[in-house]
């Protein structure tokens, strides 16, 4: 999903690296991909429009510089343009000088107002304060119910009244939390369409009765591009403070959100992403722009572009898997470091095992892959960098924890086991040769540890190093 | 015009609907999608469109795109407009192919004793509306509605459901929250087999297609209903809100893979969204809408008709 975009820039990009050129014809080429790639991330047509634009003008305009390559320079205007555009002016909650502080939250049906709501609590209450919830919702069923339930998952007191109209029943709510004590009261209201009227009215009704210190529309991550009109009615409706990003734990790009921010000015303040209660964090426009773009692939290209970070990170793994210390926390930064650079059909014959499983090179089929990265996203920290500790109890539990079989999670360990195996002896000179030597990747193998040609100046090294010794 | 419930529910013999039943189904559809046609009808200008114009092709695409409809089946209906011989009325011709990519008209298999429907999606979709809904409307064709309450996550998920089915006139089964929900499916259905209910509609908590485990939780529902009745569940009704972007192709391919997708019910049709990505749905997997949600009252759920859809998404005002 996200890798869609990484690659489709990166061919586009590829172009103009061998160009080393940044003419218009291959900036226009360039954006062309980055417009499609936006749409499918569901940003607006219009803020796509505006914003390939924005990008073309500062590119055309800017010196090639010696540093980076045209196509870097492209990418990473894109992606700084995008931080800017998601930057939040103020993605602080306002709180009263005079308590209670109220934040209403607004928004369409389903859209995790009720969830975030009681997230909001429980994290406000860490914060110090005293918050409390109180319902505003009396359409849907049980909601009064779900909230009650919620408040007491986060040792948060929820003042409702079955009998009074939502107008009302915020009065009330708020009025009876200040009385006791409460420092923070949370609205939570019925969703509705925005273009409903008389539940618009509504709404604006009890943001008036309520005087509510913030205002926040909950926006699902996953909305397409409805979320201009949504936003804009409620804008105009009952100016909303911000915005609440909800269900980011799903692979949505998440484009709504740039559309939001671009079309209302208002700024995300919190990304929810989960059903547990803890699961809500103060929004973080870079991180949202590399997950628009496609996450690691821009920012590589970026990072490997600007400095020689990278390329120290991968001489460090170089070090270690070398001396046969190849934890599966390399294993899975080397494999999202790998997947990253392109065709993987070279780099896995290197892994035994797999490699014979994935014996049709053609189509790497990632659905494997990305079981591989559940089962080790399934272990403890300490067993990633300690793989020798895990034992028949200790698989049983990864395999249930990702969704796969107790072979599977054996045939990792032996496959670990033997990459760790072949690269110690990689390192020292007494690699064998591998059968299928005719394969790209086999021949990565006879010279050392498997390695995209990205890091040629860092085998160059090595041989340097062996000459020396 | 309009599509029956007599004809989803695949009752030939029953008297065809009173003709202001339907034509009340096709108004309220309409009118649902009535927000939706400004953006639409004003981009079209469909009288002013001409073929020879790539200003005019440019802005078709564009309408679609702004619709959710993706830019691979926005790709697709473009081609296939160009590739007519003659396009006409460019409304027209666009229901066309819109309804051409829906494929014929589905119907729900209730030929079974239970008919098992298992109703799945991403979270805050409206599947337990739906299934108060459809609750009702079966029992309204003479059916007797069993609900498996297999949202054992949520809070107040079994509230909310008793809810629904008391408003439909139908029984519930449940467990503690925090229960298996595959053992719920199961007692669900052992009970509408000795009760010889006619169809069990089995509710299941929102989740991420993303969630390895819960997906793997929803398998195991399914095949516990599988292992209990063969054939089952008949109908695994995916259910998509209709302000859902390009990631409700995702979330069709993902359940699909886990539990076997036999239709999409698209909901909220009464906002201004139009629901586009079902239609991308089809194209890429082929899958039918059976039913759209346009409300939040008992009677909002009709069976889907895809000119009617097409129709009433470039209806002109």
């Amino acid at each position: 999903m996200f890798d869609q975009l990484g690659d489709r820039l990166q061919h586009a990009l590829g172009d103009l690296r061998r160009r080393g050129v940044l003419d218009e014809e291959t900036i226009s080429r360039a954006l062309r991909e980055v417009r499609l790639a936006l749409l499918e991330a569901d940003v607006e047509l219009g803020v796509v429009k505006d914003f390939v634009a924005a990008v073309r003008e500062r590119a055309l305009g800017e010196e090639v510089r010696k540093s980076l390559t045209p196509g870097q320079q492209v990418v990473k205007i894109v992606h700084d343009e995008l931080t800017a555009l998601l930057g939040a002016s103020d993605s602080r909650l306002a709180f009263s000088p005079r308590p209670p502080t109220t934040i209403l939250l607004a928004g369409l049906q389903g859209s995790g107002k009720t969830t975030a709501a009681a997230k909001l609590a429980l994290l406000l209450g860490k914060e110090g304060r005293r918050p409390a919830l109180v319902a505003a919702d009396l359409q849907r069923p049980a909601a009064i119910d779900q909230l009650v339930q919620l408040g007491r998952e986060a040792g948060v007191p929820v003042y409702a009244d079955e009998r009074a109209d939502p107008v009302a029943a915020a009065r009330a709510g708020i009025e009876r939390a200040a009385a006791d004590g409460r420092d923070v009261v949370i609205l939570d209201t019925a969703g509705r369409l925005h273009v409903d009227e008389p539940l618009m009215e509504e709404l604006a009704a009890v943001r008036r009765a309520a005087k509510p210190t913030n205002v926040l529309l909950c926006l699902d991550a996953m909305t397409g591009q409805e979320a201009v009109r949504v936003a804009r009615a409620f804008q105009e409706r009952i100016d909303f403070d911000g915005v609440v990003l909800t269900k980011l734990d799903g692979d949505a790009r998440g484009g709504a959100a740039l559309s939001v921010r671009a079309v209302t000015g208002r700024p995300i303040k919190l990304a929810s992403s989960g059903e547990k209660l803890d699961a809500i964090d103060w929004f973080h426009p870079d991180r949202m722009a590399s997950r628009i773009l496609g996450m690691g692939d821009v920012l590589t290209l970026i990072e490997r572009a600007e400095a020689a970070i990278e390329a120290e990170e991968k001489e460090e793994l170089e070090r270690r898997m070398l001396r046969g210390e190849f934890s599966f926390d390399d294993f899975l930064a080397s494999y999202r470091l790998l997947r990253r650079m392109g065709p993987l059909q070279g780099v896995l014959t290197l892994i035994p095992g797999l490699g014979r499983q994935l014996e049709d090179l053609e189509g790497v089929d990632e659905r494997q892959l990305r079981r591989v990265e559940a089962i080790i996203l399934s272990m403890t920290p300490h067993e990633r960098r300690t793989p020798h500790v895990i034992d028949a109890s200790r698989r049983r539990r990864i395999a249930a924890g990702s969704g796969t079989s107790v072979e599977e999670v054996n045939q990792l360990l032996e496959a670990r086991r033997q990459m760790a195996k072949l690269m110690k002896a990689a390192g020292s000179g007494k690699m064998p040769r591998i059968p299928g030597a005719g394969q790209p990747g086999a021949g990565l193998v006879a010279q050392g540890p498997p390695r995209p040609s990205a890091t040629r100046r860092s085998k160059s090294k090595r041989k340097q190093r062996k000459a020396r010794r | 015009m309009g599509r029956s419930w007599a004809e989803l529910l695949g009752e030939a013999e029953a008297a065809p609907e009173p003709a202001e039943e339907r034509g009340r189904f096709f108004a309220r559809l309409r009118d649902s999608l009535a927000r939706s046609r400004r953006a639409l009808v004003g981009e079209l200008a469909a009288a002013s469109f001409d073929p020879g114009q790539e200003a005019g092709w440019e802005r078709l695409e564009e309408t679609l795109l702004a619709g959710d409809v993706g830019v691979r089946a926005t790709a697709e209906l473009v081609r296939r407009l160009e590739a007519r011989a003659e396009l006409g009325d460019l409304t027209a011709a666009l229901a066309d192919e819109v309804a051409a990519l829906f494929g014929p008209p589905p119907t729900l298999d209730l030929a079974h004793a239970p008919a098992v429907i298992l109703v799945v999606g991403v979270n805050g979709t409206g599947k337990t509306t739906t299934i108060g809904k459809l609750a009702a409307r079966l029992a309204a064709h003479g059916r007797s509605v069993l609900v498996a309450a297999a949202d054992t996550y949520r809070a107040a998920a079994e509230e909310q459901l008793e809810i629904w089915a008391q408003r439909a006139g139908a029984e519930v089964v449940a467990a503690e929250r925090g229960a298996d929900p595959a053992a719920v499916a199961y007692d669900a259905l052992q009970a509408a087999l000795a009760r010889g209910r006619d169809v069990l509609l089995v509710d299941t908590a929102g989740r991420l297609h993303t969630q390895t485990n819960l997906m793997e939780e929803l398998a195991k529902v399914r095949r516990v209903l599988a292992g209990r009745l063969e054939g089952a569940p008949h109908e695994t009704l995916l259910v998509v809100d209709a302000t859902t972007g390009q990631n409700g192709l995702q979330q069709a391919r993902l359940f699909g893979q886990t539990v076997g997708v036999t239709g999409v019910v698209l909901t909220k049709l009464d906002g201004s969204a139009k629901g586009g990505v079902a239609i991308a749905i089809a194209y890429e997997l082929g899958l039918p809408v059976k039913l759209v949600g346009v409300g939040e009252a008992l009677e909002d759920l009709q069976p889907f008709d895809a000119r009617d859809y097409a129709r009433a998404l470039l209806d002109r005002p």
